[in-house]
C-alpha cells in the first residue's frame, strides 16, 4: 500500500482560483489539467454519488469532509454512467478503502475515467474563501501542466468559460431514450403509471425512487421535443437536476409550457424546479456560493415541518415568498413557495394551485443524502392518480401522508383550492 | 410555536455523584439546561448531591437543594416547591430511574407535576430490553437474535439456529451473574446449566454474539412536531465487545457509505417515533457485521447521555441546551444556532475535522482487578482531541491522557514478538492499541490484525501510516522541514519526534518554530465553513489558514485539568469554570485551554475563547502564541486545574510566559520536601518524621529509626499513588521489592504514621498580606486514609477553639512563607494535641467546591482575581466575591453542618475470578467522586451524606460486626446502641464472644472458612448474599487483606449493602441512624442555607 503524499507516482499540484489565490498540494487521480467552477460540498458521506452526479459537470468540487476514499469505490452507488466532476478537490484521500462492497479505491477510479485531482490542500481555507467571495473559476495543475509559470496558469483560469451563460443539460444528457422498469426495483405488480422523465443530468436513483413505487419511466434526452414526449402516453412528465445556468435552458422552457398547457401533471427536481420556475414567467439567479450538502434544512410551507435535505444547486428561482399570488405567465393560474431554505431563505419549491404541477429545488431521491423527502414521489403519484380519476386537481391540492396531524394543527389552515370552472374544462384529452 | 406559557416552574434532577459511567458530562448538560430554564423565566428548581458540581451554584436555579437524590427526598421538595414540571432527561440514568419512581408512586400525579422532556411510556419502551426488540421489529430493523430456554436440550435446539459463539444471560440473576459466552457445546452445557440454577425461574436467554461486529451511534433530536435530525455519527475503533464509554471512538463515521449511512439514520428515526421520545436528545447504537453489512440495533437511551455531551462538543450542536428548550415547547426551527446565529438549529452538523475520543482507565488503583475490557464500562474520564485528519485527532488524544505510555511507541519491535502482541491484541484490554500499533510496526498485517480484533482494516491502515512516518523520521538524516510538516500533519509530538531522532524536545522545538512550520487554529462551527462562526470554538492543525480574531484586551489564559481521573476530577474544572466567570465579570477576555469533553469548561460560551487541546507544554505553548500575535496575553493560571497545569508552570515560566497567582518558585517551595521542612521550620511547625531512601537498606534504617508503622510512597507520583502504610520490616521488604523500582532518581518517601490521629484539611486564600480560612474541615476517618476517600465535616465537629486557631495560625505561616498568591490547601494531622503539618499544595483542591457550598462563598472566583492583583480586602468591600468579615473558620454556632462522602467504584472491578475487588480504604485514594449532606446539624448530615452516596444506613433490621482485635474495645458503646435502637447483632467468633462479655446479644453465624453447616445453615457471606443482613461493619485485620474479610466485603458491594470498615465510621453511622429514628428529614435549599448563615452572622 502506498501513501498518495508520499507515494512517487504523486507529484505536485496546484490549485489556482481566478482571483489568483493558489494553494499547492500533491495530485490526486489522473494528472494534468482540469478548469472549471470552484464549488464546496459539505456531506460526509457519499462522495461516490457526489463525483457521479451530472449536476457537477465543469465543477471543480471541494470535499470539506477530510477523509475521502475510505469506502473506496463500488457498482451500486453511482448516480450516473460516469464521473462528471472536472476535478476534484480534497485534503486527506484514503491509502486503503475497506467497506464490504468496496470494488477498487477512488484514486483508481479516478485515474481510469482521467479526472484530475489534488490532496493535500487547506480544504476549509478554499472553502472559506469561496463562501466570501463565492464560487469562481479555477484549475487544477498537475504533472507537466504544473510547470508552467503560475501567471500561465491563471491566464488559463481566467480564459476558462463560466459557470453564468452555461448550457450543459444537453451535454450530460442521454443520447437514445430509455425504460426503467418497476419490476427491475422490486415492484411486484403491473406498471401504476408512465412518466416521461426529461434527463437534463438526470441522477440514477430518481427513476429507481419512481420504479420502486411501480412506476414506469421513460428516461429521454435534453432535447426531446412536445410531440416526441405525447407520443409516450405519459401520466406525468419529470424534469430533473442538471448542471449550468437555467437562464439558458428556453428550449426545455417552451417544452414544459407546453406540457403545462395540456395540463399533463408535472414534477421537477433542482433544475427541473428552475424551469418550472422559469416557464411561469419568474426569473432565476446566481447564489453566491450555492448549496451542496445533505445537511439542508428546507421547511414544507404548508406543513410546517422541516426536512433535511440533500442540495447542489448554485442558482435558484426568484418568486415572491409572501403567499400564493398570480404567476407572471397568468394563463398558469396561481402559484405559492411550497419550500423554502430555513438558512437563507431561498425559494426551494414551487407549487401551481390552479394546474397539477409542482417542483422541488433539493433531491428528493437523496443519493447521496437522507431520506425526509421521499413524500414528494407519493405527492407526484397522488396527483397522476386524482388525474386519471378525473378530479380537479392541482399541484399543491393533493393531500400526502406525511402532513401528520399534529403538523397540520400548528400550521393555518389550507385553505380549500378554489375549482376553476374553466381550467376543469380545459383538461387534457387522453387521447 | 413559541414556548408554553402555562410551565412557570420546573425541576431539575440532577445525576448526584460521579461514578463511573455517569460523570461530569451530566454538570455539562444540567448547566445548560438550568441556564435555558433561567433565561425563559421559569422558576427552577434543582436537586443534585454532588456539591462539586457548577450546576449546583446556588446562581444557577432559584432553589438548589444539595440533598439525597431518593424517590422519598424529592417527593419532600415537590411538596414544599410545588413545581409545575420535572424534567428528568439531563441527569443521566439516576433522574430518570428516580422520576420512574415518582411516576409509579403516584407522587407527580399527587402533586400535579408532569413530566417534561419524556413520557413513561417511551422511557419503558427505550430501556426495557424485550420490548425495545419489538420496537426494532415493527421498525422494519433487526436486534440480536435470542431464544427463551428452560433446559440444555432446548438450548442445544438454539445453538444450531444461532450457532457460535452465543451469549448466556440467566434471567433475574443480580449484576449478570452466570453470563458467559459460549464457544462450543461443552462451554454451553456447562454454562447453561449453571445458569438454570442461578436463575429463580430457571430460565436461560441465549443470543446470537456480536462480538467484534463494527460498532456505530447516532445521537438524534427530536421536537413535538415531529422533526428528527442526527446531530452526529459516532464510530467506535474497537469493535462489539467492548462499552462504548471504554472505546476509542471517532466521529463522524469513517467506514461507511451514504448508503449505509442513510440506512441508520432511517432506522434510528423510525425507532425514535415508535418509541414516542417526545422531545429532546436520545442515542441509538448499532452494530454492523463487517462481511456483509447485516445492521443489528444494540440499544438506546430515550435521554441526553455522554455520548451527547461528547457529540455536543464534537460538533458544536449544544444538545442539552437545546433538549431543554424543546421541553419547553419550541421546535427546532425556532431555535438558533448559536454559532452561526443565522441559521436554525433544525440542521445536521457537517463536520470538517475529525474527533478521537480516548478513555482514561485506573486499573492501577485496583491492582486485583481483571484488565478486560468488556460491555461493563470501568474508565474514569476521558479525553477528546480534534484535527483535520485521523492521525492528527488520535496522537492528540493520546497526549491528552497524560499517562506514561499512552503515546504510541515508535521504537523498534522484534518480529519475533509480533505473534504474541498480535495474541495479546485478541483480548480488549487498555494496552489494546498499543499492541495493535507495534505488531504492524514489527512486520504484522493489517489482515492479522483485523482477524485477531475485528478492528477496521481502514483504522489499522491509519496505524501502519503513523509507523511508516516514524520511520520516515528517524531515517531523515536532520530535522529537515518536509519530514517535519509530514510529522506534525499526523500529529507528531515535538517530544516523539526528538526521541525518534535522538534530539530534545526542545531542540525539536526550536528548529520546527525557526523554519516557522507552526499549528493553525481552526474552529469548529457546525456547518463545515458553510456559514461565518461567530463562537470562537479553536483546535489546533498543522494546516494552512488560522482562524483566531484579534481581539483588544490580553487574555487571561486558563489551563484546565485535563481528562477525569482519580484524584483529580470535576472538582478542578469547578474550579476553572468558576475563575473564568469571575474573571470575564471583572472585565477580563478568558481563554480556556482543555481536552475534557465532559466538563463544563469545555462549554464554547463559558470562557471569552476555547481552545480544545491537549494539555501539554508543546500544546499550551502555542496556543499562548497564538494568543500573543492576535492581541497579547496578561498571564497564565496554572493553580486552579490540578497537578496537569501545575506541573507546566516551570517550563512556562521558563520559556516567558507570565503565571498569575502563586508563583512557580513558590510552587517549588511547597513541593520540595527539602524546602518545605525549611518552611515549616521557620514558622516552628512540625512534619511527621520522616526520610528519604533510595535503597531497601535505606528504607530500612530510616523506618527504624523512625518506628512503625510508617507510610511508603515514592517520591515521583502524587495523588496517593503507590502509597501504603507498612507495619513491620518484612512487609517494607515486599513494598520496596514489588512496588517501586527504586534507584537514586527514584528514592521512596518514608513518613512516621500517626496512628489514631485526626486528620485536619484546609483551604485558604492569601493575597501577600491578608489570609481568608475558606474552611476547616475534620475528616471522620483517622489519617491513613487518602483525604479524597475520607468522609469529612465543615465546621469541624470535635476541634476545640484553641486547636482552630492552632490551625488558622499555621496556614497563615505556610501561605506566608511558601508566597502563595490565591489559593492554598494544607492537610494537618492533630495527634495526642500536637498539630503535624502532612502537605501543602499550593492550589486549587478537591474540596475548594464542598468549601464553597458549605460556606456559601465561591472561593475559585476570589482567587482567579487575587491572580490578577486584587486584594481580599477588595474581594471583601468591592466585589463582594467575599464575606465583609469574619470568614469559613469563624462560622457561627447557628451555621448548617455539611458533611463529604466520597464515592467509590468498587462494584465496577471485578478479579480474573468473576469476584469483586477489595474495598478496604488505605493510603491510595479509589473514589471516583463525592456527595454532599447539609443539615442544621451533623447526624442528620451525615446520614444524609449516606443515602446521597447510595450506602443509604439501615433503621431496623439486622447488622453484622467483625472487627480487628485492636478495634474490639472501641465499638462496644455503639454496638450496645444498635442493641437498644432495636436492631439484632450478627457476628462471628471472637467479636461475638466480646460482644457477650460485655452483655450484648449476639446472633454468631457462620465463618465463610467454616462453611455451610450439616443442616443447611450458610456462612456469613450467604446470609449476605441472600439480603438477611442490612449493614455490614467489618474491619480488616493488620495488613491481611485476603480471606474472611475481603470475603465479607465482596459479598456487601455485590449486594449493595452499606459496609463500614473504620471504627471512627461505624461511631458516626450509628448517631446517624439515631438521627435518622428520630427526626423527619427536612429539606433545604443552600439558598436558605446562605440565609441562615447571614441571620446568624448578624446575630
Amino acid at each position: 500500500m502506498t501513501d498518495p503524499e508520499q507515494s512517487t507516482s504523486a507529484t505536485a499540484a496546484l490549485l489556482i482560483l481566478e482571483d489568483g489565490r493558489t494553494f499547492r498540494g500533491t495530485s490526486y487521480g489522473a494528472t494534468g489539467t482540469a478548469l472549471g467552477e470552484a464549488v464546496f460540498a459539505t456531506g460526509m458521506t457519499g462522495y461516490q454519488e457526489t463525483i457521479t452526479d451530472p449536476s457537477y459537470a465543469r465543477q471543480l468540487v471541494v470535499q470539506t469532509a477530510p477523509h475521502i476514499g475510505n469506502t473506496g469505490v463500488n457498482d451500486d452507488d453511482a448516480e450516473s454512467r460516469r464521473i462528471w466532476v472536472a476535478g476534484y478537490i480534497v485534503r486527506d484521500a484514503a491509502r486503503r478503502p475497506s467497506n464490504w462492497r468496496s470494488e477498487r479505491s477512488l484514486d483508481d477510479e479516478l485515474v481510469a475515467q482521467g479526472i484530475v485531482g489534488i490532496q493535500g490542500v487547506d480544504t476549509r481555507a478554499i472553502t472559506r474563501h469561496l463562501r466570501e467571495r463565492g464560487a469562481m473559476r479555477a484549475g487544477i495543475f498537475s504533472g507537466t501542466a504544473a510547470q508552467q509559470s503560475e501567471a500561465e496558469l491563471l491566464a488559463q483560469v481566467c480564459s476558462s468559460a463560466a459557470m453564468e451563460g452555461a448550457q450543459l443539460a444537453e451535454e450530460v444528457s442521454v443520447d437514445q431514450p430509455y425504460v426503467v422498469e418497476p419490476s427491475d426495483h422490486g415492484w411486484d405488480g403491473e406498471p401504476r403509471f408512465t412518466v416521461a422523465a426529461l434527463d437534463l443530468g438526470i441522477k440514477a436513483m430518481t427513476p429507481q425512487r419512481f420504479a420502486e413505487r411501480g412506476i414506469r419511466v421513460h428516461v429521454l434526452p435534453a432535447a426531446t421535443t412536445f410531440a416526441q414526449l405525447e407520443s409516450i402516453r405519459a401520466d406525468g412528465v419529470f424534469m430533473s437536476n442538471g448542471p449550468g445556468d437555467p437562464a439558458t435552458a428556453d428550449g426545455q422552457v417552451a417544452l414544459l409550457r407546453q406540457v403545462l398547457d395540456a395540463r399533463v401533471p408535472f414534477f421537477g427536481i433542482c433544475f427541473g424546479n428552475q424551469i418550472l420556475g422559469r416557464a411561469l414567467g419568474f426569473g432565476t439567479y446566481k447564489l453566491r456560493y450555492g448549496h451542496r450538502g445533505i445537511n439542508q434544512p428546507v421547511m414544507d410551507r404548508r406543513t410546517g415541518k422541516v426536512e433535511i435535505t440533500s442540495q447542489n444547486h448554485g442558482f435558484a428561482v426568484d418568486a415572491p415568498r409572501d403567499g400564493a399570488g398570480l404567476a407572471p405567465q397568468e394563463r398558469f393560474g396561481r402559484v405559492e413557495v411550497s419550500h423554502v431554505s430555513l438558512n437563507d431563505d431561498v425559494v426551494e419549491g414551487l407549487s401551481c394551485l390552479d394546474i397539477p404541477a409542482f417542483s422541488v429545488q433539493y433531491h428528493p431521491e437523496a443519493a447521496a443524502g437522507p431520506h425526509d423527502s421521499a413524500y414528494l414521489f407519493d405527492r407526484f403519484i397522488d396527483l397522476m392518480a386524482a388525474d386519471a380519476a378525473g378530479a380537479p386537481i392541482s399541484g399543491a391540492a393533493v393531500d400526502h401522508a406525511t402532513a401528520t396531524a399534529a403538523a397540520i394543527s400548528e400550521t393555518p389552515a389550507i385553505s380549500e383550492t378554489p375549482v376553476n370552472p374553466e381550467t376543469s374544462a380545459q383538461k387534457r384529452d387522453k387521447n | 410555536m413559541p414556548k408554553r406559557a402555562d410551565l412557570k416552574s420546573v425541576l431539575v434532577i440532577g445525576s448526584g455523584p460521579i461514578v463511573i459511567g455517569q460523570a461530569a458530562e451530566f454538570d455539562y448538560s444540567g448547566t445548560q439546561a438550568l441556564r435555558v430554564l433561567k433565561e425563559e423565566g421559569l422558576r427552577v428548581i434543582l436537586v443534585n448531591s454532588n456539591p462539586a458540581t457548577i450546576m449546583t451554584d446556588p446562581e444557577f436555579a432559584d432553589a438548589t437543594y444539595v440533598e439525597p437524590i431518593t424517590p422519598e427526598v424529592v417527593e419532600k421538595i415537590i411538596a414544599k416547591e410545588r413545581p409545575d414540571a420535572l424534567l428528568p432527561t439531563l441527569g443521566g440514568q439516576t433522574a430518570l430511574n428516580t422520576a420512574i419512581a415518582l411516576d409509579k408512586n403516584g407522587v407527580l400525579a399527587k402533586y400535579n407535576v408532569e413530566l417534561i422532556g419524556a413520557n413513561i411510556a417511551a422511557i419503558e419502551l427505550g430501556e426495557d430490553r424485550e420490548k425495545f426488540k419489538g420496537v426494532v421489529e415493527r421498525c422494519g430493523a433487526e436486534s440480536a437474535r435470542s431464544h427463551i430456554i428452560h433446559s440444555i436440550g432446548e438450548g442445544l435446539i438454539a445453538a444450531a439456529d444461532l450457532g457460535y459463539p452465543m451469549v448466556v444471560r440467566p434471567s433475574f440473576t443480580m449484576g449478570g451473574l452466570g453470563s458467559g459466552l459460549a464457544y462450543d457445546e461443552k462451554d454451553l452445557r456447562r454454562i447453561v446449566g449453571q445458569g438454570l440454577q442461578y436463575s429463580p425461574t430457571t430460565e436461560v436467554l441465549l443470543e446470537e454474539s456480536i462480538l467484534g461486529w463494527k460498532e456505530y451511534e447516532l445521537e438524534m433530536m427530536r421536537d413535538k412536531n415531529d422533526n428528527v435530525v442526527v446531530v452526529c455519527s459516532i464510530e467506535n475503533f474497537d469493535p462489539v465487545g467492548v462499552h462504548t464509554g471504554d472505546s476509542i471512538t471517532v466521529a463522524p463515521a469513517m467506514t461507511l457509505t451514504d448508503r449505509e449511512y442513510q440506512r441508520l439514520r432511517d432506522i434510528s428515526i423510525a425507532v425514535i417515533r415508535e418509541v414516542g421520545v417526545d422531545t429532546g436528545g436520545c442515542n441509538i447504537q448499532f452494530a454492523i457485521e463487517p462481511d456483509t453489512g447485516r445492521v443489528v440495533v444494540i440499544e438506546m437511551n430515550p435521554r441526553v447521555s455522554r455520548s451527547s455531551a461528547l457529540a455536543s462538543k464534537a460538533t458544536g450542536f449544544a444538545i442539552a441546551k437545546i433538549a431543554t428548550k424543546l421541553s419547553l415547547g419550541y421546535t427546532l426551527d425556532e431555535i438558533p444556532n448559536d454559532i452561526t446565529l443565522k441559521t436554525p438549529a433544525s440542521f445536521e452538523p457537517a463536520l470538517d475535522y475529525v474527533v478521537v475520543k480516548v478513555p482514561r482507565f485506573a486499573f492501577e488503583k485496583f491492582p486485583a482487578a481483571d484488565p478486560t475490557l468488556t460491555t461493563t464500562m470501568k474508565s474514569v474520564g476521558e479525553a477528546m482531541a480534534i484535527g483535520r485528519n485521523f492521525t492528527e485527532a488520535l496522537q492528540k488524544a493520546l497526549r491528552s491522557l497524560e499517562q506514561k505510555g499512552a503515546s504510541l511507541d515508535f521504537s523498534s519491535v522484534n518480529s519475533p514478538d509480533v505473534p504474541d502482541l498480535i495474541e495479546a491484541a485478541r483480548r480488549p484490554t487498555t494496552d489494546r492499541l498499543a499492541q495493535v500499533q507495534r505488531a504492524l510496526l514489527g512486520g504484522g498485517t493489517v489482515e492479522q490484525l483485523f482477524e485477531a480484533t475485528g478492528i477496521d482494516p481502514w483504522y489499522l491502515d491509519q496505524l501502519q501510516l503513523l509507523n511508516e512516518i516514524s520511520a520516515e523520521i528517524k531515517a531523515s538524516a536532520a530535522l529537515e522541514p518536509a519530514m517535519l510538516r509530514r510529522a506534525k500533519r499526523h500529529g507528531f509530538s515535538d517530544e516523539q519526534i526528538g526521541a525518534l531522532t535522538h534530539n530534545s524536545e526542545d531542540v525539536v522545538r526550536g528548529v520546527r518554530q525557526a523554519l516557522g512550520i507552526r499549528p493553525v487554529y481552526k474552529t469548529v462551527d457546525t456547518c463545515a465553513a458553510e456559514f461565518a462562526a461567530y463562537t470562537p470554538y479553536h483546535y489546533s492543525s498543522y494546516d494552512e489558514e488560522d482562524e483566531v480574531a484579534l481581539h483588544a484586551k490580553p487574555s487571561v489564559i486558563i489551563l484546565g485539568s485535563g481528562p477525569n481521573r482519580i484524584g483529580q476530577g470535576i472538582e478542578f474544572d469547578y474550579s476553572c469554570v468558576h475563575a473564568s466567570m469571575a474573571l470575564r465579570a471583572a472585565g477580563h477576555e478568558t481563554v480556556m485551554i482543555n481536552c475534557n469533553p465532559e466538563t463544563v469548561s469545555t462549554d464554547y460560551d463559558v470562557s471569552t475563547r476555547l481552545y480544545f487541546e491537549p494539555l501539554t507544554l508543546e500544546d499550551v505553548l502555542e496556543v499562548i502564541a497564538a494568543e500573543e500575535r492576535t492581541g497579547g496575553v496578561l498571564g497564565v493560571f496554572v493553580q486552579l486545574g490540578g497537578q496537569t497545569p501545575l506541573k507546566l508552570a516551570q517550563a512556562l515560566a521558563d520559556s516567558g510566559v507570565p503565571i498569575l497567582g502563586t508563583s512557580p518558585e513558590a510552587i517549588d517551595l511547597a513541593e520540595h520536601r527539602g524546602m518545605f521542612s525549611r518552611v515549616l521550620d521557620a514558622a516552628g511547625l512540625i512534619a511527621p518524621k520522616n526520610g528519604t531512601a533510595v535503597s531497601f537498606e535505606d528504607a530500612k534504617k530510616i523506618a527504624d529509626e523512625i518506628g512503625y508503622p510508617v507510610l511508603v510512597r515514592p517520591s515521583y507520583v502524587l495523588g496517593g499513588r503507590g502509597m501504603e502504610i507498612v507495619y513491620d520490616e518484612p512487609n517494607l521488604s515486599r513494598y520496596i521489592k514489588n512496588a517501586t523500582e527504586i534507584t537514586q532518581n527514584h528514592p521512596v518517601l518514608i513518613d512516621r504514621f500517626l496512628e489514631d490521629a485526626i486528620e485536619i484539611d484546609v483551604d485558604a486564600l492569601y493575597d501577600g498580606t491578608e489570609m481568608y480560612l475558606g474552611g476547616i474541615m475534620e475528616h471522620i476517618e483517622e489519617a491513613g486514609i487518602h483525604s479524597g476517600d475520607s468522609a469529612c465535616v465543615l465546621p469541624p465537629l470535635t476541634l476545640g477553639t484553641d486547636v482552630c486557631d492552632r490551625v488558622r495560625a499555621a496556614t497563615l505561616a505556610i501561605a506566608e512563607g511558601v508566597g502563595v498568591r490565591g489559593l492554598i490547601n494544607i492537610q494537618f494531622a492533630l495527634a495526642s494535641d500536637v498539630l503535624y503539618v502532612l502537605e501543602a499544595n499550593p492550589r486549587a483542591s478537591r474540596t475548594v467546591p464542598f468549601v464553597s457550598k458549605a460556606t456559601g462563598v465561591q472561593m475559585a472566583k476570589a482567587a482567579a482575581l487575587i491572580g490578577t492583583g486584587v486584594s481580599i480586602d477588595h474581594l471583601r468591600t468591592v466585589h463582594h466575591l467575599l464575606p465583609e468579615t469574619g470568614d469559613g473558620g469563624t462560622l457561627p454556632a447557628g451555621a448548617p453542618v455539611a458533611v463529604k462522602e466520597a464515592v467509590l467504584p468498587f462494584n465496577r472491578f471485578r478479579t480474573p475470578e468473576g469476584t469483586v475487588v477489595d474495598s478496604l480504604l488505605g493510603p491510595e485514594m479509589r473514589s471516583t467522586g463525592e456527595v454532599m449532606g447539609i443539615d442544621k446539624h451533623f447526624d442528620t448530615a451525615f446520614a444524609k451524606s449516606q443515602a446521597a452516596a447510595n450506602n443509604a444506613l439501615p433503621t431496623s433490621g439486622k447488622v453484622f460486626v467483625s472487627v480487628a482485635n485492636r478495634d474490639k474495645r472501641a465499638i462496644i458503646m455503639a454496638v450496645k446502641r444498635l442493641v437498644d435502637l432495636g436492631f439484632e447483632i450478627l457476628s462471628t467468633g471472637g467479636t461475638a464472644d466480646v460482644l457477650r462479655r460485655n452483655g450484648i446479644t449476639a446472633t454468631t453465624v457462620r465463618k465463610v472458612a467454616e462453611g455451610s453447616s450439616a443442616e443447611g445453615e450458610g456462612t456469613i457471606t450467604d446470609l449476605i448474599n441472600n439480603g438477611d443482613v442490612d449493614m455490614i461493619f467489618n474491619t480488616p485485620s493488620g495488613g491481611q487483606a485476603r480471606g474472611d474479610g475481603y470475603e465479607i466485603r465482596a459479598a456487601a458491594i455485590s449486594n449493595g449493602r452499606p459496609c463500614i470498615t473504620t471504627v471512627a465510621e461505624f461511631n458516626v453511622a450509628v448517631l446517624a441512624i439515631e438521627a435518622m429514628r428520630t427526626y423527619e428529614w427536612d429539606v433545604t435549599s443552600l439558598q436558605e442555607h446562605a440565609a441562615t448563615l447571614r441571620a446568624a452572622v448578624h446575630a
